[in-house]
């Protein structure tokens, strides 16, 4: 589904990452881990097409299309979509008539019938379940005046809604209490199906122990420096993050330095 | 030019003299003399130019120098239905309005049966002629909207006829909204100049909708002067709406005097006129006042806006809230200006001003000066002003939604207009307000 080869990217000229390989395939899911500054929300942003990014080096297959050609808009209507570490919140617009724009530009893209909004909202009020958010949220304005825990809530909604491909979800546990974790994870599970893939981008073990990846992948200095199955993430849990930079030193990772 | 603006000011006095001798045998001499002391200021202060530093931004010379026709003057038809009419006034007030066509009240398009018997919607003259209202009226009129400082409410009080009185007597809450609205109807270059005195006693409670549209195109010009007085304990939502044609001219004074622990609440909406002018006062001069006075204009190619607020604390424990945002495209200009004063004697004064504006045009032109001016020493004021384009991180999430840009950036001005036209509680004011930003953004985004 999904293959990143040799990637390099940076912002304001500086170099984030620095030779990114990987291959995701349908009906997986994969942990990107690895300590701040190590580029995993780079990489995250960088599929999602932000601005700002630039990529230098390499290239990325989405479904053997090259992603990188695609504006950001066009990534979401492939099938791609991130998950914000930080929501924005677009003050004035309800979260019902934001989903429904985005959810019938989906459907344009496909050549589907749009959704008209007495339609639309009884597939909201399905879709909402998967997150346990009542109608309440819908005729609010997008995560404006949301709690942390319900912002997160918000964006797997707009998951459930637009039903990706490809999930990237850039530190969605952060700022999560343990019963907002558990609703998120339970979201995201429910969304996991054998046709599409996920990708979690996580500081942390925690959020595996709900959401358990196939693959663990992690990252340091803007390379992948380990790799492995679940089991990978507790041992980083145990251990940490500083063993790794011996590994990365081994690995002949440039930049990495003992502390 | 001097020669010429003096001129046409000559033809209002023509006109002023021909109304008034006509008008002579109807209105007490407390009405006339009013009238005749107004028009004599107006004559003195003339139409005001860029080098008073209230009007830097705002040139009236095409108002000045334009042949305006006083409506006092024309014969109207006072009735007759034009289908293009029937589509004024809301739902919510269809038995709680008093619609105006060029200046005249038009009794078969207003009613006002759904109101409490005891509260008071009528056509200004006849409130003036009748002695259970005359008194109130006398003592109101031009007691608030100074006309000695403002040549154009100066010319408006001299043009007083017919208008709107609203009164809501002590302890009355009305639920239905009341509208008054003034509607320019025909071609010709009309000169009108509404007149609302809303007087609001102790612990009432009233929703009111002021709204100015046309049924053409025509350049005619509005000049507008409404007083409100809230007694003590008294509520008040307060709707503008100015939906002018795009080639008239809007002048406007809007005068509040907010009695102990009163609550006033406005929203003005700018859509129309080629030149428009809103000057706003406020005043808290007793304690426990809490107002709103936001407001959103929304303007294009060839639009010059200019508000003027004055919110004026001059007794402690006020508090007041100001949100003026602005919408502009093309090249267009807008201009705010809004002091807040805090004087020696309003202490624990919370005052609040925003003026956000949004530019969707490189040609598109903002003068934004918040003021303070604050004599007291235990206050908490906060001001600001932004001037900016849409933002790029909500762009760009919008875009992760599989939103196109053109679509984002018209649902993000949307959003930015909501804020403000949210306000709106009267249903069907609100929709109509969406869609004409809608159709300004020609985008369909309906909920």
């Amino acid at each position: 589904m999904l293959e990143i080869k040799d990637l390099h990217a940076g912002i304001d000229g500086n170099e984030i990452l620095k030779g990114i390989n990987l291959t995701i395939n349908k009906g997986e899911i994969h942990a990107i881990m690895g300590p701040n500054g190590s580029g995993k929300s780079t990489l995250a942003k960088v599929l999602a097409g932000h601005p700002s990014y630039e990529v230098t080096k390499g290239e990325v297959l989405f479904e053997g299309k090259n992603l990188l050609e695609l504006a950001p808009d066009e990534r979401a209507r492939e099938g791609i979509f991130m998950a914000f570490q930080y929501p924005i919140e677009v003050p004035g617009v309800s979260n019902a008539q934001f989903l429904r724009l985005a959810y019938n530009e989906k459907r344009k893209h496909l050549g589907e019938e749009e959704l008209d909004p007495l339609e639309f909202k009884d597939l909201l009020k399905e879709r909402a379940k998967v997150v346990e958010m009542d109608a309440s949220f819908m005729s609010r304005s997008v995560n404006e005046g949301f709690s942390g825990g319900e912002k997160k809530r918000n964006e797997i909604l707009q998951m459930a809604v637009l039903e990706p491909k490809l999930a990237v979800l850039d530190e969605t546990d952060s700022g999560l209490d343990i019963d907002a974790l558990r609703i998120v994870a339970g979201g995201v599970n429910q969304l996991h199906t054998s046709e599409n893939a996920v990708i979690l981008v996580t500081h942390y073990q925690r959020l595996l122990d709900y959401i358990v990846p196939q693959f663990v992948h992690v990252l340091a200095h803007g390379r992948i420096v380990k790799e492995g199955g679940k089991e990978l993430a507790l041992e980083l849990e145990a251990k940490g993050y500083d063993w790794l930079k011996t590994a990365a030193a081994d690995a002949g990772v440039v930049g990495v330095q003992a502390s | 030019m001097v020669t010429e603006i003096a001129t046409k000011q000559n033809s209002y006095r023509a006109a002023f003299d021909a109304w008034h001798a006509r008008v002579h045998d109807h209105g007490p001499s407390w009405l006339r003399q009013l009238r005749e002391n107004a028009f004599g200021r107006f004559e003195e202060l003339g139409f005001p130019s860029v080098k008073d530093e209230e009007w830097k931004y705002t040139n009236v010379a095409a108002i000045a120098s334009a042949d305006f026709l006083p409506d006092v003057s024309m014969e109207v038809p006072v009735s007759g239905v034009d289908a293009r009419l029937a589509r004024f006034g809301s739902p919510e007030t269809a038995a709680s309005q008093l619609i105006f066509v060029n200046g005249k009240l038009r009794k078969d398009l207003s009613s006002v049966a759904s109101l409490p018997s005891e509260v008071v919607a009528i056509e200004l003259s006849q409130a003036i002629a009748d002695e259970r209202h005359a008194e109130i009226v006398r003592s109101n009129l031009a007691r608030h909207a100074d006309y000695v400082a403002n040549g154009f409410t100066a010319l408006n009080t001299g043009f007083i006829s017919e208008g709107a009185f609203i009164h809501i007597p002590r302890g009355v809450t009305v639920d239905q909204p009341i509208q008054v609205a003034f509607i320019n109807e025909g071609d010709f270059r009309a000169a009108s100049f509404p007149r609302v005195l809303v007087v609001a006693e102790e612990n009432s409670s009233a929703m009111l909708v002021e709204s100015y549209s046309s049924t053409g195109d025509s350049a005619y010009f509005t000049n507008a002067v409404i007083e409100i007085v809230l007694k003590e304990g008294a509520r008040l939502e307060h709707y503008k709406v100015q939906r002018e044609s795009q080639s008239a001219f809007h002048i406007a004074t809007t005068q509040a005097d907010l009695g102990p622990n009163s609550s006033y609440d406005s929203t003005t909406i700018t859509f129309g006129a080629q030149l428009s002018r809103h000057d706003y006062g406020v005043t808290m001069d007793h304690e426990g006042v809490e107002c709103w006075v936001d407001g959103l204009y929304l303007i294009t190619a060839g639009q010059h806006t200019d508000t003027h607020s004055s919110i004026d604390h001059r007794k402690p424990h006020c508090t007041s809230h100001q949100l003026y945002k602005g919408i502009l495209d093309g090249k267009s200009r807008a201009v705010f200006n809004g002091k807040v004063f805090v004087r020696h004697d309003a202490q624990k004064t919370d005052a609040m001003q925003t003026n956000k504006n949004l530019l969707l045009s490189n040609e598109a032109r903002v003068d934004t000066k918040p003021q303070l001016e604050i004599l007291a020493d235990d206050v908490k004021c906060a001001h600001g002003a932004a001037v900016g384009q849409i933002d790029e991180d909500e762009l760009f999430y919008l875009a992760t939604r599989g939103i196109h840009p053109d679509l984002a950036r018209n649902l993000l001005t949307y959003g930015f207009a909501e804020e403000v036209i949210g306000k709106i509680k009267v249903e069907s004011i609100r929709a109509e307000l969406d869609e004409a930003v809608l159709n300004r953004l020609n985008a369909k985004l309906e909920a």
